[in-house]
This record gives structure tokens, C-alpha cells and sequence, in this order.
């Protein structure tokens, strides 16, 4: 390359493209594309092999979420919100129902409370092994794929226990839950726990020493902790540049302050530091996890605000005012008074925030989304310019985005 | 017990087609069209526990061009119509589509501006899984319902007066 010498001819740098000695070649990656988690497509701008800018092209999964909430009532819209980070759905819920809350008032019983945090931090640990098993797929190791979907599946059976749904349970209510997990629940997180770090070891052993996958991350999209804070980066992406911010340290929800965890930092901020943030946020949510778990104790799930939840079944069957309760509170749902409120809760992804407005009607007035990787894509520039065009594909993978949040 | 004791002449009769046909349904390869939450489920059908490769339909392939599957796995919004479409033109004879999911078969839950309501008013669909998404139980039982139906094609070279004939009204 030539770059200083056109530079000194022409005075001023020209830019890549204008000058002989540059040609630039312009790329479509995607929107169907293996590497790309979904749908994403990227212009991507070549010199020769270098990354010279890299543009992503969105809206290919675009659902008008937002908008279709709008014309749901308070509980049909969180089977919407499922459907936005599927990796972890279960955490969008909680971001919803927590800002509904916040317009109420309300607070949830202390069973559900911690019930939550043992199901959000689940979620966590099923959203890291797709993202380990998918970013390791990218860079070409199968086998960690298949160990991760091997021990995510065990995750699923949790969802399809407490909701009978594997991916899309929307387990979590205004107000707490509909109903109570099973007896069967805490055994099999139990047994989850006893097995979880003996696979942890086992994906750490086919990666974090490996040599190809050292050369593949070690030193690749390095984003410094100055630009991932002006890039609005939060989660794993931002704590691997060595930025501790955490949502359940900083603003803590659900009791989370209560709860004895470390945060994970890295150091240099490239694709290897984020790998390593992200197995040891699986192993800080293990022990949260626990804690929550021998924390537990019988009690109600269901906030006592009124009107929040359908009446019980068999007193439907016998009583008149329990099934016109029944009928309104299933057609016409809930309501709640006017006000709005923004609520944020620490994703896999990152800073995942909900804000609801509501004009004391039935339905949200509007609900607005901060999704952390709608924002994290913005970083993949930064990190891949400069770089081979091997390389973007592994950045792709650290920013662990889902394209169902990205386009909404 | 080998093949050789099942077969001791090494001779066997059938028909072309039946061969041809057993030969297409045991290696279906199918293109990642992987668009949403029902990815994430295909993915889960190849992985540990469902194990796709069970029923030869494991290979997928990341270039249509050597597929002759396409599972439609997610909603498909009217941005990324025509390039569904698209990849589907450029997969080879014979091919086939499965829809999986709700949102793929009908606009599922999100009956909106965006979203196509049903991928069959794009291509061709051969099989529809239902589910929100549908468990990997339901997608493979959907690929041997269309194992079935690859069984049941004929080989002969389709002429233009067997056509059907189309649309509404024409005797």
C-alpha cells in the first residue's frame, strides 16, 4: 500500500477510492448470510483484504413491535416482548412488567422477587452458551456448538416446566406470576448447578487455550473503554473494554443489591476480553442463582394490587361475580392510571430498557425499547476498520447482537 | 448381519423412480434461511439432543445453490420478501419449502405493516409446522411428513398440457 505516498503528493490525505494507488472494492455481506446472526446485512468497504468502513443496513426483521404493543392489552404484550432478544426472553418480560409496575406502584411479593432473579439469571447463562456456541461456529471450532446446545437444552426444560413453552414462555406477569413453579423446578435447577461448571470447563478447555482461537480474538476489534461509553455500549461489550458498569450494581432491581456477585472486567477491550467477561458472567450468575435458590421460601407470587390477576378457577366455576370477573378481566384486561415509566434491567445483552406510557386505559399508549444491541451494532465500525475482513466476522460474534432486537 | 446377507445376489429390483425418490429423501439438504426466534429452534434440531442427522437432512448449506430445502424458520418482513424469493430462485430443481412457525405460515401474532402474512404468497410452500416456535419435535415430524410427500412424486418430465390448469373460472 501506498498511503504515505499519496498523502505527500496531494498534501492533503486522499480519501480511499479517489487516487490510483487506492481501489476500493465495495461488498454486500448478507442479509442472508451464515455469519451474520440473522439477518444483518453490511456494505462493507475493501482494500484489498482491509476493512476500510464498514455500514450496517437494518430493518430486514422489522416487526413494528412497538407499535403492534400499542393494540395489545398490558398481559397479551409481553408475549410481544418475547418474541424481540429470543435468547433470552424472559429477560425482555421482566424490562415490560417491570415499567407497568412502576406506573402502579406496586412491588412483588418476595417469593416472586427472587424467583425472578434465579429464572433472569438462567436466561443469562442460556443467552451466553448460543452466543459462545454461535461465535464459536464463526470462527470455524463445531464442536463447542454442540456442547452448548447440549446444556442450553436443559435450560429450555426449565421455560417448558415453569411456562410449557421452550422459547417463547412469557412466564413473567404485571404484578408477579400467574402461577407458582412447579415441584419439580428446584431439583432440576439444582441438578443444573451441580453439572453447569464441569460443561463451563469442558468449552474453556476446547477454547480459552486454544491456539487458533487465541489468534483468531486475541488483539481483534479492540474498542478502548472511552469509545464503547461514547459509542452508548453497556453489558459484556462495554465491561470487556474494562468500563465497569453493571445495571444490577448501579441501579439495582429486584433485590439484586442483596445478592453477593462479582462483576467481570477486561482489560485490553478486544474479542478475547469479551469471551472471557462473558464465561465468567455465566459462572457469577451460577452463584447468584444458588443464593436465590436457598433464599427461597413458600409464599404468594401474586402482588396484592387489585385487579391485576384472572380469579381462581374453581371459584369461576361456582360464584357469578368471579366469572364476569373472569370474562372482563380476560376480554378487556386490566387497567392503568396515566403515567409513564422507564425501567432498565442488566440483559445478556447489555442495558435492556423499557419505557411505557399509559393513559389509564387498558392497552399501552406506546412502549419505546433501548435495545443494547440495536446500539452495539454501531460499535462493529470502530472495532473492524483497519482490520482483515476475516476479523469483522469475529467481531460480529463479541457484540453477541440478535437481529430480533436490532429491527424490532 | 450386513447388507450382504440381506442382499446375497447383490441384486435388487425397483423402479427408477422409487430409487430416485428414496435417493432425494434420505439427503435433504437445506439452505439456513434462518430469519427469527425459529432459528434458534432449527439450530436446536440440528444440535445434541434432536439430532437432525437422524433423518439425512443435517447438511446445511450456507449457498442455496447446493440446497434443495428451504426452511423459512421466522417472520418474514416485506423488506426481506424479495430476497427470500431470491434465494429460493436460485436453489435448484427439485426444491422444496417448509414454513415453520406461525409467523412464517400466516403472519402469526404480528398482524401489522411489516411482516408478509404467510411466505406462501411468495414461494411455494410444501409443509407448514405450526408453533410460536415450533419445538424441534414439530420440525422434524414436519420434514418427515415432507419425506412422505417426496416419496409419492413421479419422476416423469412434467409436459405442458399435464399442467393443471390455473386460476379461477377456467374449465
Amino acid at each position: 500500500m501506498s498511503a504515505t505516498e499519496s498523502a505527500t503528493a496531494t498534501e492533503t490525505p486522499a480519501a480511499p477510492g479517489t487516487t490510483p494507488e487506492f481501489n476500493t472494492i465495495t461488498i454486500n455481506m448478507g442479509p442472508q448470510h451464515p455469519s451474520t446472526h440473522g439477518v444483518l446485512r453490511l456494505i462493507i468497504e475493501l482494500d484489498g483484504e482491509i476493512v476500510v468502513s464498514v455500514r450496517p443496513v437494518m430493518g430486514y426483521l422489522h416487526t413494528g413491535m412497538e407499535k403492534i404493543m400499542e393494540s395489545k392489552t398490558f398481559t397479551k404484550a409481553i408475549t410481544v416482548t418475547d418474541r424481540m432478544d429470543y435468547m433470552s426472553p424472559l429477560g425482555n418480560n421482566m424490562a415490560y412488567v417491570g415499567a407497568v409496575e412502576r406506573i402502579l406502584g406496586i412491588d412483588v411479593p418476595e417469593r416472586a422477587r427472587t424467583l425472578r432473579i434465579v429464572l433472569l439469571e438462567l436466561m443469562r447463562i442460556s443467552s451466553h452458551l448460543v452466543w459462545l456456541g454461535t461465535h464459536a461456529l464463526d470462527l470455524g471450532a463445531m464442536s463447542v456448538f454442540l456442547y452448548c446446545f447440549r446444556e442450553r437444552e436443559k435450560l429450555l426444560d426449565v421455560n417448558d416446566m415453569v411456562a410449557g413453552s421452550r422459547m417463547t414462555p412469557s412466564y413473567f406477569r404485571v404484578g408477579g406470576f400467574y402461577q407458582d413453579v412447579p415441584d419439580t423446578f428446584v431439583p432440576h435447577v439444582r441438578k443444573f448447578l451441580d453439572e453447569f461448571p464441569k460443561a463451563l470447563a469442558e468449552y474453556q478447555n476446547l477454547l480459552t487455550k486454544n491456539r487458533i482461537w487465541m489468534q483468531r480474538t486475541i488483539g481483534v476489534g479492540i474498542m478502548t473503554g472511552d469509545q464503547a461509553l461514547a459509542l452508548g455500549c453497556t453489558g459484556a461489550t462495554l465491561r470487556g473494554s474494562g468500563v465497569n458498569y453493571d445495571v444490577r450494581k448501579a441501579k439495582p432491581y429486584l433485590g439484586y443489591e442483596t445478592y453477593d456477585f462479582e462483576i467481570p472486567l477486561g482489560k485490553s477491550g478486544d474479542v478475547y476480553d469479551r469471551y472471557l467477561v462473558r464465561i465468567e458472567e455465566m459462572k457469577q450468575s451460577l452463584r447468584i442463582v444458588r443464593q436465590g435458590l436457598d433464599r427461597l421460601k413458600p409464599g404468594s407470587v401474586r402482588s396484592d394490587y387489585p385487579y391485576l390477576f384472572p380469579a381462581k378457577r374453581e371459584d369461576v366455576k361456582r360464584g357469578m361475580e368471579e366469572l364476569i370477573y373472569h370474562f372482563k378481566i380476560m376480554s378487556e384486561g386490566f387497567r392503568v392510571p396515566p403515567g409513564d415509566a422507564y425501567y432498565s434491567i442488566e440483559a445478556p445483552k447489555g442495558e435492556l430498557g423499557f419505557y411505557v406510557v399509559a393513559d389509564g386505559g387498558p392497552k399501552p399508549y406506546r412502549v419505546h425499547v433501548r435495545p443494547p444491541s440495536f446500539i452495539h451494532l454501531m460499535s462493529l465500525e470502530p472495532m473492524a476498520v483497519g482490520r482483515l475482513m476475516s476479523d469483522l466476522v469475529a467481531c460480529i460474534g463479541s457484540i453477541d447482537i440478535v437481529l430480533g432486537e436490532v429491527d424490532r | 448381519m450386513g447388507l450382504e446377507e440381506l442382499v446375497p445376489d447383490g441384486i435388487l429390483t425397483t423402479s427408477v423412480e422409487k430409487m430416485v425418490n428414496w435417493a432425494r429423501r434420505s439427503s435433504i439438504w437445506p439452505a439456513t434461511f434462518g430469519l427469527a426466534c425459529c432459528a434458534i429452534e432449527m439450530m436446536a434440531t440440528t444440535a445434541s439432543r434432536y439430532d437432525l442427522a437422524r433423518f439425512g437432512a443435517e447438511v446445511f448449506r450456507a449457498s442455496p445453490r447446493q440446497s434443495d430445502l428451504m426452511i423459512v424458520a421466522g417472520r418474514v418482513s416485506k423488506k426481506m420478501a424479495p430476497i427470500l424469493r431470491r434465494v429460493y430462485d436460485q436453489m435448484p430443481e427439485p426444491k422444496w419449502v417448509i414454513s415453520m412457525g406461525a409467523c412464517a405460515s400466516c403472519g402469526g401474532e404480528f398482524n401489522d405493516y411489516a411482516i408478509v402474512q404467510g411466505v406462501d404468497t411468495i414461494v411455494p410452500v410444501d409443509v407448514y409446522v405450526p408453533g410460536c416456535p415450533p419445538r424441534p419435535e414439530a420440525l422434524i415430524y414436519g420434514i418427515m411428513k415432507l419425506q412422505e410427500k417426496i416419496d409419492r412424486q413421479r419422476l416423469k418430465p412434467v409436459l405442458p398440457a399435464d399442467e393443471p390448469a390455473e386460476g379461477p373460472g377456467v374449465a
